[in-house]
């Protein structure tokens, strides 16, 4: 029986400060099969994986291999063991070829200690005939299209010849004709007794290449099924099936007039036609998967990134927006995604970072009035019950709930009606969250319109009027905080709208 | 750090961080002062009120340029270009302020007020400024290279506008470097007064505050509603700006302007912001640490000739400096 399993892994636990990501998982991939893995984002799918590859340790569990039992210390272990994966994320040497990143940190050696190119160039060739991929093995990787840097990577995974390899969303960045070629690939991967791991969102491709799926939610493991004996429906109910816990619900507000019309607003290959509205005392939840296009929606609202079409209507005055600053004129804020990328300033003090997208109404004859700077920053302090021993602390010494409370009154600060907030309690602490949700509440009361963000759906429940679930960068849903439900949502996020609306 | 500490260990760790910020902040006065005395204890000449205005005054020029470069470095940037602009100022003014008995008179017959000259040099700075930033701002050139190409250009102007030194100046336009108001040497004064000027501008006015939210997270500032582009444009042109204001002082100082000074000024000038505490990495950086690290490298300067130390010893020490001061920054910043 041992032999005819890959791998199996049981009761795998593991925790971060403040977090239990997983607790007691079991995955167990047979040979020459394709094994789904499923679950919502933060499901915990990442971390497992990180664990089977060495890049995390577990704290509990065992892990064997190939009926062997097995300690995963770290990615190069994992690899000459025959575990390869491929990420999510692309990460090749642009400047590179396609062969030096193929063979990167194992290069053919010659007599010399010297690399071998020729023979590099041509097993490279000859696998990437072998897979049928048509791609020059001496292309720089920067000028291939990104479907084709996918394509890279999974001939690379592919090229260690494991024994199992770990596929993470490979189809996310691939058209239909490749997905078609990948699916050969896998099947004649299979048929050579490889095992492989599946990450998907995408509900039709798991019923065409899995043999069997596992199902995680919250860190939890919750079902392994052969796909067969499974549908779609019984699917997302076992995705989602959890309790509403932990929330602090919307008050009910006053919803006034429309400030925000969004229409037709399009960029190109990234987000299609979308169209919406925006009340005033509301909180419109933006809901979807990861790659969705929510985040791309709003860098297009808020004069990020350039739009190729679509008007954007505040206020009832259709406006220009193209950069930030002409959004924070129209009086709009956006509390980024990504508190260290594009959020704090780390290196500057709280009082910088609170002051900084406000700083000129502070300003009298062009100098900064630093007494009403400190009267409002403590006042903030006060309010947001923020902690920090001084406002001249830096705030890269504050926790992430406390960071993330100072950016909130950055925004604040500028008085604006309409507010954007890009997942705005991920990975913060409990307290810090249900705070954040009580200061959206109150705001909302006040008459400002708010979007939020969110990945978690108990809280896109908790806390929305009306929700909007983008697919693929499209609308794929918008329900009314009443029809709201995890299954309506995760059906119009998985494209599978139509269903619901049967 | 410790904010959710327990009460004893949060008294004992605020101590410790005291002391630790206290360091991290007066430490450069402490090593300057420790000099000072050292210096005092070894060399007779060396603590007397002359010797300490000419160490200010021959720090005066370099110390103008590390107040420009402060501010680059402190938006994440650097400017190489410095020594060459002075020199281009300098040979530009000087041609404007020439005695008509002079040897080398590049412009016979040509009388202006001093005003001119000095109007010219401020003028070229920041052009070179305006140059820099927006090949920086607008298109994308790392500052390394931009201001690296400013360099050799300003220097290839600076000689094809005259290839021999313009000397025998006006006595007005030798004010600025060799005058003196109340026996305070007028390039100290100046020295002062732009170090507060730049220290308010830093302080006390938006665009100074905008400095160094581009240095901390230019993706975030921008986000908050700074025009990235303008603060860019702004900090080389004031950079430029105080280059063509050293050029003055330099040439009125040694009252010629040539073609090749400044040569390596930008070096000195960068290796004081960084003493200072000015961070590389950008978002961090005081005038007043600059100050001192100019300070530290002429009081160096100026001891290690006073005790007859060979000069390649004195660049050696010099060098060694910046390194450890770079170190210490390095671990301040982990």
């Amino acid at each position: 029986m041992d032999q005819d399993n890959v791998l199996v892994m049981e009761h795998i636990s593991k925790s971060f400060p403040g977090v239990k990501a997983l607790s007691d998982v079991h995955l167990t991939v047979r040979r020459g099969t394709v094994h789904a893995l499923m679950g919502e984002n933060g499901a915990g799918k990442s971390t497992l994986m990180k664990v089977l590859i060495g890049m995390y340790i577990p704290d509990e569990g065992s892990i064997s291999f190939l009926g062997n039992p097995v300690k995963i210390e770290n990615t190069q272990q994992a690899l000459r063991m025959g575990i390869s994966m491929i990420h999510q994320e692309l990460s090749p040497e642009p400047y590179m070829t396609v062969a030096e990143n193929i063979y990167l940190g194992r290069e053919p050696v010659g007599r010399l200690g010297l690399i071998d190119k020729k023979k590099m160039v041509a097993d490279t060739r000859a696998l990437l005939e072998r897979l049928e991929i048509n791609i020059n093995p001496n292309a720089v990787m920067r000028t291939l299209s990104v479907a084709n840097t996918q394509m890279v990577e999974i001939a690379k995974a592919i090229s260690y010849d494991s024994s199992l390899i770990i596929m993470d969303e490979p189809t996310s960045a691939i058209t239909e004709r490749e997905v078609a070629q990948l699916f050969r690939m896998i099947r004649t991967l299979r048929e050579q007794g490889v095992g492989i791991i599946y990450i998907t969102h995408k509900m039709d491709e798991v019923f065409q290449i899995a043999d069997e799926i596992t199902v995680l939610r919250d860190g939890q493991y919750i079902a392994t099924v052969p796909a067969a004996q499974t549908d779609r429906n019984s699917l997302i109910a076992m995705m989602v099936g959890r309790e509403l816990t932990n929330l602090f619900p919307k008050e009910d507000a006053p919803i006034g007039e429309v400030v925000l019309s969004v229409r037709n607003l399009t960029r190109n290959g990234i987000v299609h036609d979308v169209s919406f509205d925006l009340r005033r005392g509301e909180i419109l939840g933006l809901s979807g998967l990861m790659g969705a296009g929510r985040t791309e929606v709003i860098e297009g609202i808020f004069g990020i990134k350039p739009i190729d079409a679509g008007t954007i209507t505040i206020m009832g005055k259709e406006v220009q927006i193209k950069s930030p600053t002409d959004a924070i004129r129209h009086g709009m804020a956006l509390l980024t995604e990504d508190r260290k990328l594009t959020g704090i300033m780390g290196v500057l003090s709280v009082r910088d970072n609170m002051m900084i997208a406000s700083l000129e109404s502070y300003a009298k004859a062009g100098f900064l009035n630093k007494k009403i700077i400190n009267e409002t920053c403590a006042r903030e302090k006060t309010r947001l019950e923020l902690k920090t021993p001084s406002m001249d602390q830096l705030i890269r010494n504050l926790s992430g709930g406390n960071q993330q409370k100072v950016l909130v009154s950055r925004w604040l600060l500028t008085v604006p009606e309409i507010l954007i907030l890009d997942e705005p309690t991920r990975g913060i602490d409990v307290g810090a969250k249900s705070e954040i949700h009580r200061l959206m509440s109150k705001l909302a009361q006040e008459g400002k319109a708010i979007i939020m963000i969110s990945s978690e759906l108990p809280e896109i429940l908790g806390m929305s009027d009306r929700v909007l679930v983008m697919h693929d960068g499209r609308v794929g849903g918008e329900f009314a905080r009443k029809d709201a439900t995890q299954e309506n949502i995760m059906r119009a996020a998985t494209g599978q709208g139509e269903v619901a609306a049967v | 750090m410790a904010v959710k500490a327990s009460a004893e260990t949060q008294s004992k760790s605020q101590t410790w961080e005291r002391i630790n910020g206290f360091l991290n902040k007066y430490g450069i006065v402490i090593i300057l002062l420790a000099m000072f005395i050292a210096f005092s204890l070894l060399s007779e000449g060396f603590f007397t009120t002359r010797n300490i205005f000419n160490i200010i005054r021959q720090i005066s020029f370099m110390g103008l340029i590390a107040i420009g470069v402060t501010m680059v470095i402190i938006t994440g940037g650097i400017d190489l270009g410095s020594g060459s602009v002075l020199a281009l100022a300098a040979v530009v003014a000087t041609s404007l302020a020439q005695i008509q008995t002079s040897a080398t008179l590049k412009y016979p017959g040509l009388i202006v007020p001093v005003i001119v000259p000095i109007g010219a040099a401020l003028a070229i700075g920041a052009l070179t400024g305006v140059i820099n930033g927006s090949l920086i701002a607008k298109f994308k050139i790392p500052p390394f290279i931009a201001t690296l190409g400013m360099m050799t250009v300003a220097r290839g102007f600076a000689l094809i506008y005259s290839n021999k030194p313009l000397s025998q100046l006006t006595p007005e336009y030798n004010f600025i470097g060799q005058g003196e108001i109340f026996g305070v040497p007028f390039p100290v004064i100046i020295l002062i007064t732009v170090a507060i000027l730049a220290h308010i501008m830093l302080n006390n006015v938006p665009f100074g505050r905008y400095i160094y939210a581009l240095g901390g997270n230019e993706q975030a500032a921008r986000i908050s509603g700074v025009n990235i582009d303008r603060v860019k444009i702004g900090v080389y042109t004031i950079a430029g700006l105080l280059s063509g204001l050293a050029g003055l002082v330099v040439s009125s100082r040694v009252g010629s302007g040539q073609p090749g000074q400044g040569v390596g000024i930008e070096l000195d000038a960068i290796a004081a912001a960084v003493i200072g505490g000015t961070s590389l990495s950008g978002g961090i950086g005081t005038i007043w640490g600059t100050i001192v690290g100019a300070l530290i490298i002429g009081v160096l300067d100026n001891g290690l000739i006073l005790l007859n130390v060979d000069q390649y010893w004195i660049t050696i020490v010099k060098g060694s400096i910046i390194v450890v001061a770079v170190i210490i920054d390095q671990r301040k910043n982990r």
